[in-house]
């Protein structure tokens, strides 16, 4: 088994409220330095079976059609190793 | 950055032989020529994004100005208003010192790429439009149209679209009361997102969008300006000016209520102060429109240093900058000393705000950008001096086949039975069903003033709580009947949506509209425009509501096939006393039914030719407009005298329709009896205007019924409250069970 990890973030030119609500905050909590926040989403999935690349044409597929809005989001697919999963179920 | 040379008014006299991407842009040939001639050169690529935006169709009316002057030109009389067509929207006196603005406009195609965020930043827009005039919104209203029902991307858009308009206006904390939805396959593609919204404030804060006196201070506040919605400007940004940038910026806006609601307490408290000179809201064309009205409107020029304009994305080029269209921002005119006050009020509520120019004593528009003058223009000339097109129009060759294919001849029930199973067909067809799934999923009651909300024939919300005066709006359009006959289906638009007002008490007193068409350089579409306009003027002349303003969204169309020519009329009213308000479910057992106005045998574009025989043909019903205005007078006056308990307009599905709802909402059924010379047929689902059913107490009977016969108005007793059935004595009965059951499972069962 190993994990795939689609991330998904709100293009750069579109308004990120819940980012920029962090980003506000954070002087109020007197963390200073720094200037921007963007937020987003990560799926964590965890895929029968080899990772190849039809299993990652697949992952595209559905993180393109169902997990990002590409009107408004891009999103990257990568494969973490099984290494880190094994270490991560510990 | 490496942005050499920056493209100054100086550079841009030096080397006249740049080629612009004008046609890119959207600029016809003649346009940028024209473009060339007023400013004596040619244009920087700054002036080229103002000018080419506020050119556009969308901003500059420049298509349906000729006929939209028939507004003014036809105006009637009329007291009440306080501020007409041409501000960002107008004011309308409702008395006791207050005032209500209100507006409706579109937000058609942003909804269909991205229909949450579509949705949510057209009522962010219509929202700040309200605000603009120095009037609290008080509530929002959301005309919506889909293809139809049953279609897949149906599924894809109405959600997303009724969603962005309930988690928008519900985070603002603003009642959404009223509006529709109309299905029908003409909107596939091109879905009509409307929104309207409703503002009030006493006289003597009326606000108007300009800038006068020089050395007054330029403020823009609220969010910073990001890549929205500049599809267009980036193509003079990458292509023309810098190939480094991103070349896709998406059309879309994304919306930040909670910002909206900021933006909201913080103008309000600066122009209780009495800190502002003139405000603009930044809507389409952003800055350009903002900075070129206002100087247009005042008395001066205007300088803005673009440097300052806080800016979300730091790599941003001016004419990004000029033409972006994010939201939640607005731009407010200062005098000096004033400017400490007002920058003190954005800080309380954690809005930013910076001066970005002057108001000028000269008659330019300046704009500045790393110490080069980028814009130099008479901004009369961008913002009011556009084209204007006389665009051929022609009565389409298919009309006269259209209405000649009379649905009078189209076959009807042969037996009771039969009549029974069509009245349960069109009380559960898409159109004709219950929309409680969807309006339930917006807020009715935020801030506790609303009074009547969907499904009732008008919203209506209490305006002041000792007093109990009170507003309501309907908005109303039908496309079946305009496409048959748009100036006929403008009026009816118009006529129903009157009604819809008075039949909850309150007296119509002002118009605005949101005209829905395909492409203006198709004459067929261009006709029924023309014609809508026609009978909308004619009509608001006739019935003494003039239109206070509105909107025009043209090429709803998808290749050749232009959506049903759809214009939604709202109409305004105002009530002494909402406590006097007629609501449309039946109140008590044993009281009487009377029809109003006269039925006819008209189903020309009728609910059931649509869902019995999927036809669509003929000619709508007839309007009379003097009908409506006597119809009003007495639903009025029986509502402030207590004659009435229960009142529902009859519009699409004809009287069936009403008396179904009416019977669903009060959880009381109904006896009704066909009148003498009328057929069982017709009595129930003829459309013809000007009717209403009212439920009058026995007490009230004698009293009610001399009021009509003085006044002149048709009254037949057609029944009485009465049961959990609803019978039509000698042909069939149908159990409110079995009634509720047809009426409210069809739209969870389509789109839940």
């Amino acid at each position: 088994m190993a994990r795939v990890v689609v991330d998904v973030m709100l293009k750069p030119e579109i308004l990120d409220p819940q980012g920029q609500a962090v980003q506000r905050a954070l002087p109020r909590l007197g963390f200073e330095g720094i200037s921007d926040v963007r937020q987003g989403k990560r799926f964590e999935l965890e895929v029968d079976g080899p990772v190849d690349e039809a299993a990652l044409a697949r992952i595209h597929d559905l993180a393109e059609s169902f997990l990002a809005n590409t009107v408004i989001e891009d999103f990257t697919v990568k494969v973490e190793s099984e290494a880190v999963v094994a270490e991560a179920s510990k | 950055m490496s942005r050499t040379p920056l493209d100054t008014v100086e550079h841009a006299a030096a080397t006249p032989d740049v080629e612009l991407p004008w046609a890119e842009l959207g600029l016809k040939k003649d346009e940028y020529e024209r473009i060339v001639e007023i400013l004596g050169r040619r244009p920087t690529g700054a002036e080229l994004a103002m000018y080419s935006v506020m050119w556009s169709e969308h901003c500059s009316y420049k298509s349906s100005k000729v006929h939209l002057r028939q507004f003014g030109e036809k105006a009637p009389e009329n007291d009440a208003l306080l501020v007409g067509i041409g501000e960002n929207a107008g004011v309308v006196d409702v008395g006791q010192g207050y005032a209500v603005t209100f507006k409706v406009e579109s937000h058609n195609h942003p909804s269909y790429v991205e229909p949450y965020q579509g949705a949510a930043t057209g009522v962010g827009g219509i929202v700040r439009d309200i605000i603009a005039m120095g009037a609290r919104p008080v509530a929002v209203v959301d005309p919506l149209r889909f293809g139809a029902a049953d279609h897949p991307d149906t599924k894809r858009v109405l959600p997303g679209v009724v969603a962005g308009i309930g988690g928008y206006g519900n985070c603002l904390g603003l009642p959404n009361i009223g509006g529709e939805v109309v299905f029908d396959a003409c909107y596939q593609g091109n879905p009509l997102v409307n929104a309207g919204c409703i503002g009030v404030m006493r006289h003597e804060d009326i606000h108007l969008a300009k800038a006068s006196g020089a050395g007054n201070k330029v403020i823009l506040y609220g969010a910073r300006t990001g890549g929205d919605g500049i599809g267009g400007a980036s193509i003079l940004a990458s292509e023309t000016f810098d190939d480094a940038k991103p070349s896709k910026r998406p059309a879309v806006q994304v919306g930040d209520p909670f910002q909206e609601k900021l933006l909201i307490e913080c103008t309000l408290e600066a122009f209780a102060e009495k800190l502002v000179v003139g405000i603009q809201d930044l809507g389409a064309a952003g800055l350009s429109c903002a900075t070129s009205e206002l100087a247009s409107n005042g008395s001066g020029g205007m300088r803005v240093t673009l440097d300052d304009v806080p800016l979300r994305d730091s790599t941003l080029s001016p004419e990004e900058i000029l033409m972006s269209e994010s939201q939640e921002r607005m731009c407010a005119v200062v005098e000096p000393e004033k400017v400490d006050r007002f920058l003190e009020i954005c800080a309380k509520w954690d809005v930013i705000a910076t001066v970005i120019g002057e108001v000028t004593d000269g008659d330019r528009l300046e704009i500045y950008w790393h110490g080069g003058k980028i814009v130099d223009v008479d901004p009369r000339t961008v913002a009011h001096e556009g084209p204007v097109y006389e665009r051929p129009y022609a009565r389409p060759e298919w009309q006269d086949a259209l209405q000649a294919d009379d649905a009078g001849k189209l076959p009807r029930p042969q037996s009771a039975e039969e009549l029974k199973a069509q009245v349960l067909k069109l009380v559960a067809s898409p159109n004709q069903a219950s929309k409680k799934w969807i309006t339930q999923q917006y807020d009715h009651f935020v801030q506790g003033n609303t009074v009547l909300a969907m499904p009732e024939d008008s919203g209506m919300i209490r305006v002041d709580e000792k007093t109990g005066l009170g507003v309501a709006l309907a908005t109303d359009g039908n496309g079946r009947y305009a496409k048959l006959d748009p100036y006929t289906g403008a009026q009816l638009a118009l006529a129903e949506a009157y009604r819809n007002v008075a039949t909850t008490g309150a007296k119509p007193l002002a118009v605005s509209d949101c005209l829905n068409f395909g492409s203006p350089e198709d004459p067929a579409v261009m006709w029924q425009f023309a014609e809508a306009v026609r009978g909308l003027a004619d009509g608001c002349q006739q019935l003494g509501t003039p239109v206070t303003g509105g909107n025009v969204s043209l090429y709803n169309q998808t290749g050749e096939a232009a959506i049903h020519p759809t214009p939604v009329v709202a109409v305004l009213g105002v009530i002494d006393d909402v406590a006097r308000r007629t609501p449309v479910a039946f109140q008590e057992e044993g009281q009487l039914l009377y029809l109003l106005g006269d039925t006819r045998e008209e189903f020309g574009g009728s609910a059931w030719s649509q869902v019995v025989h999927d036809h669509l043909g003929g000619l709508p019903p007839k309007v009379d407009l003097e009908r409506e205005r006597l119809l009003a007078e007495i639903l009025i006056s029986a509502s402030r005298d207590g004659m009435i308990d229960s009142a529902h307009d009859l519009s699409d599905g004809g009287l069936v329709q009403a008396v179904v709802e009416s019977a669903l909402l009060g959880g009381k059924g109904a006896r009704l009896v066909v009148p003498d010379g009328l057929d069982a047929f017709t009595f129930l689902l003829s459309e013809s205007a000007g009717r209403a059913v009212v439920a009058v107490p026995r007490s009230e009977e004698v009293r009610f019924n001399d009021m009509c016969g003085a006044r002149g108005l048709p009254a037949t007793r057609i029944g009485v409250v009465d049961g959990d059935t609803i019978e039509v004595q000698g042909e069939f009965e149908v159990t409110l069970a079995e009634l509720r059951e047809a009426h409210e499972a069809t739209i969870p069962a389509l789109l839940a």
